[in-house]
């Protein structure tokens, strides 16, 4: 059991870290256009919670998504498509890198207005305990939303409505450029929940099988109907903030510090060492998790682009909307 | 992608107010009746809001919905409106139907992220895997001495944003159908209500067969210009199609009803009879929505047209707290029949005059 999960884990990390690899490079051959944030330093976050999580649970993700979608089951090829823009990818090629959407995984997006997640999981949980259904909503944001207004609103209306949500806190230090005790009064945003009478810890992002211990606890708790919960995951982005951003604002001592604590790594050296895993078994997953990657590029690069530039704006087409220009009348 | 909802047929069913037809109705009532009927017929639907259940709402539109649904289902906020209102996006991307009354439209401000850059755009966003049937009620216009901020139209606010409907009911009869036919409509739909007309008496029939929800009405017919407005506007243009019967003009006032989509082939219809178009709005006159039914009728019908659609609304100015000021900030029956007595060339109750073209219209005599 626990080596299923293990392993589980490190194939799924090793696709995070392979898979936003691959997208950096397909974005510098100008393959991927537009924001493209990535996600290596972060994986034991979106690994260890959403693993801990049901398949009927509702995931409310940023626009540092894509690892999210990939840990919920949407195959590569439909992820690494959508960033290509392609009608084969799982938004159709309509909302790109930032606005992933996979509904029959109840993988609901993919939102790139800071602070915007929150009202969104508050509505599903409200639907859901309205109805009275055993799911909960998994709710990821940076620490730089947590000073956007929806975050105080919508977690105030959580508490109080005792909500079935698990806001996931992905604190990875920087807002941008923009270091948390820079932006942040309380610097520690698990305390935030206190605020509002809600249960908050906070736990090492970098471990994934802490992660996931801690997130199978909150998850209880919130399935108990004993309301939400903040859970703060402490996390790095080895990268910049976007393919756009050199990140020259941090030290490289910082950086290798950081790194040093990889969680693709620990978790690898972890599982050797304890004898989880074998040498073999682990070259064998990397294998499987690089040629994985391969086919999903390989697929992006042969789907068509999407062609139709009207539809899905409503349900039917407001055609009553755009009348033809008269020919001019002929002089009497 | 609804979970396995469930079903509570019919239990409110007995409890629904009697809605039958009544020769005199308020528009707040029959927002009323149709909020109740929405909520005993269909589980999707819930009510959120500021003071929307045990108060009953701030002009009554919600009144007893609370002690018949419940608090789950007429739901009293916080003051938290971009997060409320994203809630009820939230919640209609799993299958309900919410209904969200902002309070008035001045506090939509502080909702636009949920209306204009998710209710708006996710069925798109997601490549039509998801819809946002949401409904946002927002009372609204210029009433009595409310002062600036709350005295405003925002209707160009939401005009530009593709994937939003906006309906602009102004009586009792459309309040009931256009909420009705919003409630079960698939996309996101903004109602907007006026504050001065919800005490407005009309005749009502539940039952009689809606016309499509944005389907332009004809409250007036005439053979000599087109008013075209809505909400309290298309009183004032009755009360100036009046006056000007007197002189011999007769003025067809069409009341718009939806602003997007706007009905377009009804406005080229009454222009290829009358000629001449003015669009009266209480929305300030630059960028209103009225230069875009002006420029939209203009591009469809500029050979049937024997002049320039003309604009009558609202002056660029805020909502000034002086009575008297407060009312020259926005269109009366006497400037509209002005108005349309420049575009036809006459002088004020006589015959044709052979004054020169007004500086407003650029009208030809
Ligand atoms: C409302 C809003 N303001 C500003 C931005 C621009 N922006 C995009 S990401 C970002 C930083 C967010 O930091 P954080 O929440 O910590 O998430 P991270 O990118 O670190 O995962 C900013 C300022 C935005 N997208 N939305
Ligand atoms: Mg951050």
């Amino acid at each position: 059991m626990r080596r299923d999960l293990i392993r589980q884990f490190l194939y799924d990390m090793l696709l995070a870290r392979l898979f936003e690899q691959a997208a950096a490079e397909q974005y510098l051959q100008g393959r991927i256009g537009g924001f493209l944030h990535l996600y290596p330093g972060e994986e034991a976050v979106a690994v260890g919670t959403l693993r801990a999580a049901d398949p009927g649970d509702y995931v409310v993700s940023t626009y540092r998504e894509h690892v999210h979608a990939l840990v919920r089951g949407t195959p590569p090829e439909a992820v690494m498509a959508e960033l290509f823009g392609k009608a084969t990818g799982c938004s159709r090629g309509y909302g790109g890198s930032m606005h992933l959407f996979d509904a029959e995984r109840r993988f609901l997006g993919g939102y790139a207005i800071v602070g915007e997640t929150f009202p969104v999981a508050i509505g599903v949980a409200y639907w859901l305990r309205l109805n009275e259904e055993p799911d909960v909503v998994l709710c990821y944001f940076g620490d730089g939303a947590v000073n956007q207004g929806t975050f105080h609103e919508s977690l105030n209306m959580a508490a109080l409505w005792k909500l079935p949500v698990l806001f996931v806190c992905e604190n990875n230090r920087y807002q941008i450029g923009t270091e948390i005790h820079r932006h942040s009064a309380v610097p520690e945003v698990w305390r935030r929940a206190c605020a509002y009478g809600m249960e908050g810890r906070r736990v090492d992002g970098m471990d994934v099988l802490a992660v996931h211990e801690a997130t199978r606890e909150a998850l209880r708790h919130v399935r108990e109907g004993k309301g939400p919960f903040l859970l703060e995951c402490e996390t790095y982005r080895f990268r910049g903030h976007s393919m756009a951003d050199s990140g020259a604002y941090r030290s490289a001592l910082e950086v290798a510090e950081l790194r040093a604590r990889d969680p693709l790594e620990g978790l690898r050296r972890r599982a050797l060492a304890e004898g989880w895993l074998g040498e073999g078994e682990v070259a064998e997953l990397e294998r499987r998790a690089r040629k994985a990657v391969q086919a999903a590029v390989r697929f992006a690069e042969q789907s068509p682009p999407p062609t139709e530039l009207h539809r899905d704006v409503y349900a039917q087409p407001l055609d009553v909307y755009a009348p033809e220009i008269p020919a001019r009348r002929a002089a009497p | 992608m609804t979970g396995g909802r469930r079903r509570r047929e019919g239990e409110n069913l007995g409890l629904v107010a009697p809605a039958e037809p009544r020769p005199e109705l308020m528009v707040w009532e029959a927002l009323n009746i149709a909020l109740d009927r929405a909520l005993a017929r269909d589980e999707a639907v819930f009510i959120v809001g500021e003071d929307v259940g045990l108060y009953g709402g701030s002009y009554r539109v919600t009144q007893g919905l609370y002690a018949r649904y419940g608090e789950w289902r007429v739901r009293d906020t916080p003051i938290s409106e971009n997060s409320f209102t994203g809630l009820g996006v939230g919640a209609a991307l799993v299958g309900a139907r919410p209904v969200v009354e902002i309070m008035t439209v001045n506090f939509a401000l502080l909702a636009l992220d949920a209306i204009v850059n998710m209710a708006a755009k996710l069925r798109y966003m997601s490549g039509g895997q998801l819809a946002v049937p949401l409904v946002v009620r927002a009372p609204g216009g210029v009433a009595r001495q409310l002062a600036a901020q709350h005295s405003q139209r925002l209707e160009h606010m939401f005009l530009n944003v593709p994937g939003l409907r906006i309906v602009v009911p102004g009586t009792p009869q459309d309040a009931y159908w256009q909420l009705t036919q919003a409630i079960e409509a698939d996309d996101p739909v903004v109602v907007l209500e006026h504050e001065l007309l919800y005490f407005e008496k009309g005749s009502f029939d539940p039952d009689a067969p809606p016309p499509p929800m944005h389907a332009a009405a004809v409250r007036r017919p005439g053979r000599d210009v087109t008013l075209i407005a809505w909400h309290r506007m298309v009183k004032v243009c009755l009360e100036a199609a009046g006056a000007l019967a007197a002189e011999g003009i007769e003025a067809e006032v069409i009341d718009l009803r939806s602003l997007r989509p706007l009905d377009l082939p009804r406005l080229v219809d009454s222009v290829r009879r009358t000629h001449r178009a003015v669009v009266v709005e209480e929305d300030c006159r630059f960028a209103g929505a009225g230069a875009e039914v002006a420029a939209a009728l203009t591009e469809a019908a500029f050979f049937e047209l024997d002049g320039p659609v003309a604009r009558v609304a609202g002056e660029d100015v805020p909502t000034p707290y002086n009575a008297a000021l407060e009312a020259a900030s926005i269109p009366d029956a006497g400037r509209v029949a002005s108005a349309v007595r420049r575009l036809l060339g006459r002088a004020a109750g006589g015959p044709a005059a052979t004054q020169s073209p007004s500086e407003q219209t650029g009208a030809q005599p």
